[in-house]
């Protein structure tokens, strides 16, 4: 047991700063173990976002020193304790308080995305005919559990507020997943070009970096959009192609 | 006079886990207005964490299966005091909700012939549990949630309902607060559905997240509805149990589905030497068919490990109580023994259980394919909840309807693992079908301005107390958690449980003093000052129920009545608020099925 210093955030929109609390980290304590501990003992009224405690849920998310984690995947033994562990609101989104950051804007992106459209069922039962193998890539993005950390971390982002013209690695894994699955039949493309502002990933790679389910966003999902808005709209051999051989 | 902004619906949801947003879906399908609102953000309830897989007789993988042999396996893992007609159409229209998720874009394992692939699990006599590796719940709730939000449904979501309101004996209005800013919201209604969950955080060793205060069961209790079989809690054997922090976590039961055993500390498979007399038929003989079945093996038996879980958690309990636990009081769960087995073993451990894999790499440090896990029981689900009608949904207060978890009658005295998302699927769509029709057929009740007023004065009186002083809400509320856990837990005796009683009364004086600091903005404290009064009202309704059922059924296991009674096999324990506001405690008899039906459920005992 040892007495560890978190250096919360504490504020709301019109401004803030950072407190100290006190309190005991025991073996095998989360963080956010920690702020609840401190919730209890010290400060009641301490907002933070929380559902399940077992990294599925999305909730939790915040930058602890710095880092854009999930409170209730990092382990305390992991992080520094002999200086004081700060933890604040993810920076990318506004802040409603303390260390709850008001994500609405991610739903309102996800609403704009077509949604999933179903070619007519292969069997007279109304079910499909799906093998693993050309699912497994899809599955892969399908773990992702919104917590929205991603995005916290992507300068387009982050810096650059580009909130309007950009819709963010979630929302290319999101739509990369809708393109991808077998049964699909919607197109997205024009849009991934124009409105999703596809064309402002520079391909740092961050977001696959921070990502908690471990989903290889840029290389798996944001390469292969890209790829495919350029085969659509920038290879002039294959527009004729698709133009004479388009049914009509 | 404070505050509060209205909102209309003709249909309005409580909850947005599986069975609300089932529910709201179908609602807006029959053509009317519907409104959902629940504690956290969308997406984000507790249907998420499910692992294991929904349940639904495909037969994809045997096609042995039907909903017959569902149906009777329902029956019996549930004792025989579930609601028959429940049981039975649950069996028979999961398999035409599960297709459908599909159709609204889940991507589901498959099967080698590129069907959907099921798995085995406890009390399921055949592989019947679709499912997507250990993450079938976030695959359900994404999967409705983005169908959801194109069907015209409004959302209001970090919003708490607090109480509801009648126009006479009909239901017509919510009250809740948003957590933002603390502002108070009416929403008006033809028909209200509860669909909030569980009751778990009654209880200190949970799997259940912090919304699981039994909001649903205590907002239709005050609303004058009955309360059903709240004596059945459900102990998953397996939660984690070191370390402390992480405690009560849940393991899925599909690390035994695909092989994984139980040992105590000499090493022994205990669960080979207590087989109930009811599953003795369909149980391996050794650990060699145990295992034939876990891979498939049409002609195997089941290992002892997937026997239900009320029946494996107290077996659990003994070999820790005999001295022969592990280290930090469970007993070890290896899946890292199957590479005696399997060339490929730490690859398809990663693939079928990859939540799990995490979960024990980075909360414990330990690497599942190498070592055993610690596990022990854990508070889990609740069987007990809202009495409905089974075709309908509606409680027993008109425009009122319950589905999901915080409803009762299907699982009866214990849960088999998968009933649980099959049941949102099916009873929320009912759920959100008859709320419409009902919706359609009334409208335009009265609410009295001076009841939401009241209402509003004690969801406030705890920040009215910042200044002179009170009790601690955390404080009452682990205090209470603690005393369920050791009172009405696992094992129970009579004495206890009428000592948990008084105990509740005691904090239910203490709640009332209450006092928190802060404003109304996002104030987790003010939060935990509201959800006592959930708390108390779900606890005192399982002592009390406890209490009167004398014999050990399921879920309930008595330590003074050991063994099953067949008088109180007939007979459900209903819960209701008396006239002068005290807890009323009645038995009615189980309803009786058809002989057809019981045609079925000998046919499946051999
Ligand atoms: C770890 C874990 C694993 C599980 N695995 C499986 C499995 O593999 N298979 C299976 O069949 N079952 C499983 N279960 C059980 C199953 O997940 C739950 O029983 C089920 O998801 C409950 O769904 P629901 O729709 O009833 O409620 P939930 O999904 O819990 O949703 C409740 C909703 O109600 C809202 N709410 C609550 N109170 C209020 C209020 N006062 N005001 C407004 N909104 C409110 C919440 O915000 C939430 O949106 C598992 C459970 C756990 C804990
Ligand atoms: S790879 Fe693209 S999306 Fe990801 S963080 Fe970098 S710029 Fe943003
Ligand atoms: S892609 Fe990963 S980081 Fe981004 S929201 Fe999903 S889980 Fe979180
Ligand atoms: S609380 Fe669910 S991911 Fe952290």
């Amino acid at each position: 047991m040892t007495e560890v210093t978190f250096r919360l955030w504490r504020g709301d929109k019109s401004g803030g700063e950072f407190k100290d609390y006190q309190t005991d980290v025991t073996e095998g304590m989360v963080v956010l173990d920690a702020i609840h501990q401190v919730q209890a003992e010290s400060a009641g009224d301490l907002a933070v976002r929380w559902n399940c405690k077992a990294g599925k849920c999305g909730s939790c998310s915040a930058e602890i020193n710095g880092n854009p984690r999930l409170m209730c995947m990092t382990r305390c033994s992991d992080i520094p304790l002999d200086e004081p562990v700060t933890v604040q609101p993810m920076k990318a989104f506004p802040v409603i308080r303390d260390l709850v950051s008001d994500v609405s804007w991610n739903y309102e992106v996800k609403q704009r995305i077509k949604p999933f459209k179903p070619r007519k069922p292969d069997n007279a039962d109304g079910t499909w005919t799906v093998h693993q193998e050309d699912i497994d890539r899809v599955q892969e993005f399908r773990k992702c559990i919104e917590c929205f950390l991603c995005q916290d971390v992507c300068h387009v982002l982050r810096e650059h507020s580009k909130h309007d013209e950009f819709i963010g690695p979630r929302y290319f894994v999101y739509t990369a997943a809708l393109e991808m699955h077998p049964l699909d039949t919607e197109d997205r493309l024009p849009e991934v070009k124009e409105a999703y502002g596809v064309g402002y990933c520079n391909i740092t790679k961050c977001c696959t970096v921070v990502c908690p389910e471990h989903i290889t966003i840029t290389d798996n999902a944001i390469i292969p959009i890209k790829e495919r808005v350029v085969d659509r709209f920038y290879d002039p051999l294959k527009r004729l192609f698709r133009k004479l051989f388009a049914k009509s | 006079m404070v505050e509060f902004k209205t909102h209309e619906h003709d249909v309005l949801v409580i909850g947005a886990g599986g069975a609300g947003l089932r529910a709201a879906i179908e609602a807006s399908a029959q053509g009317v207005t519907v409104g959902l609102v629940c504690k956290s953000l969308l997406g984000k309830a507790h249907t998420v964490m499910a692992e294991g897989g929904m349940a639904a007789s495909l037969a994809n993988v045997d096609s042995r299966d039907n909903w017959q042999v569902h149906f009777a396996d329902t029956m019996r893992g549930g004792q025989y005091v579930n609601h028959w007609r429940m049981a039975q159409l649950h069996a028979q229209e999961a398999p035409v909700c599960v297709n459908e998720l599909e159709s609204w874009g889940a991507v589901f394992d498959r099967t080698k012939d590129g069907r959907i692939l099921q798995r085995n699990f406890g009390g399921h006599r055949y592989p019947r549990l679709a499912h997507v590796g250990d993450r079938t719940g976030l695959e359900m709730i994404r999967t409705l949630q983005d169908h959801g939000v194109h069907q015209g449904i409004d959302v209001h979501h970090e919003c708490t309902i607090i109480r509801l309101f009648k126009d006479g004996e009909r239901t017509v209005a919510a009250l809740g607060y948003d957590r933002e800013k603390g502002r108070f919201r009416l929403f008006r209604a033809g028909a209200i559905v509860i669909a909030t969950g569980g009751i778990g955080r009654a209880f200190q060793v949970t799997s259940n997240s912090w919304e699981y205060t039994g909001d649903g069961h205590t907002l239709a209790y005050d609303s004058g509805a009955e309360l059903i079989d709240m004596e059945y809690v459900q102990f998953h054997p397996t939660g984690m149990v070191w370390p402390p922090s992480v405690r009560g976590i849940l393991v899925t039961e599909g690390v035994r589905g695909e092989g994984g055993v139980l040992r105590n500390s000499e090493g022994k498979r205990f669960m080979f030497d207590d087989i109930p007399d009811n599953y003795k038929a369909q149980t391996a003989s050794d650990p060699e068919e145990g295992w034939r079945y876990t891979q498939g093996d049409k002609d195997a038996r089941r290992p002892p490990e997937l026997l239900t879980r009320d029946h494996v958690a107290r077996c659990i309990m003994n070999e820790v109580k005999a001295g022969r636990g592990s280290p930090h009081g469970g007993v070890y769960l290896d899946i890292a023994w199957i590479k005696e087995k399997l060339k490929d073993a730490e690859q398809r451990i990663k693939k079928k259980l990859p939540s799990m894999y995490h979960q024990f790499k980075e909360l414990a440090g330990i690497d599942i394919t190498k070592e055993a896990m610690e596990v022990g029981p854990t508070t889990h689900y609740v069987m007990g909840g809202i009495r409905v009608d089974p075709d309908t949904q509606q409680s027993s207060v008109p425009g009122l309807f319950a589905a999901g978890e915080c409803a009762a009658g299907l699982h009866g005295a214990n849960r088999l693992g998968g009933n649980s998302l099959s049941d949102l699927l099916v009873f929320g769509k009912r759920a959100g079908e008859y709320a419409a029709k009902f919706a359609k057929e009334n409208s335009g009740g009265k609410v009295a301005d001076a009841e939401i007023q009241d209402a509003i004065t004690e969801a406030l009186s705890s920040l009215e107390r910042q200044e002179t002083g009170g009790e601690n809400p955390y404080e009452i509320q682990f205090a209470l958690q603690k005393d369920m856990q050791a009172l009405v837990g696992i094992v129970r005796k009579q004495d206890e449980m009428d000592n948990a009683i008084d105990i509740v009364d005691g904090y239910r004086k203490r709640a009332q003093k209450v006092a928190v600091h802060g404003s109304r903005e996002y104030n987790p404290g003010w939060h935990t000052a509201m959800d006592l009064h959930n708390l108390l009202t779900v606890s005192e309704a399982i002592a009390r129920s406890a209490g009167s059922r004398p014999e050990s059924r399921g879920g309930h296991f008595r330590e003074d009545f050991p063994d099953k009674d067949e008088k109180f096999g007939k007979l459900t324990t209903v819960v209701n608020k008396g006239s002068d506001g005290s807890m009323q405690l009645r038995h009615d008899p189980v309803a009786q099925w058809p002989d057809e039906l019981q045609t079925i459920i000998d046919e499946n005992q051999k």
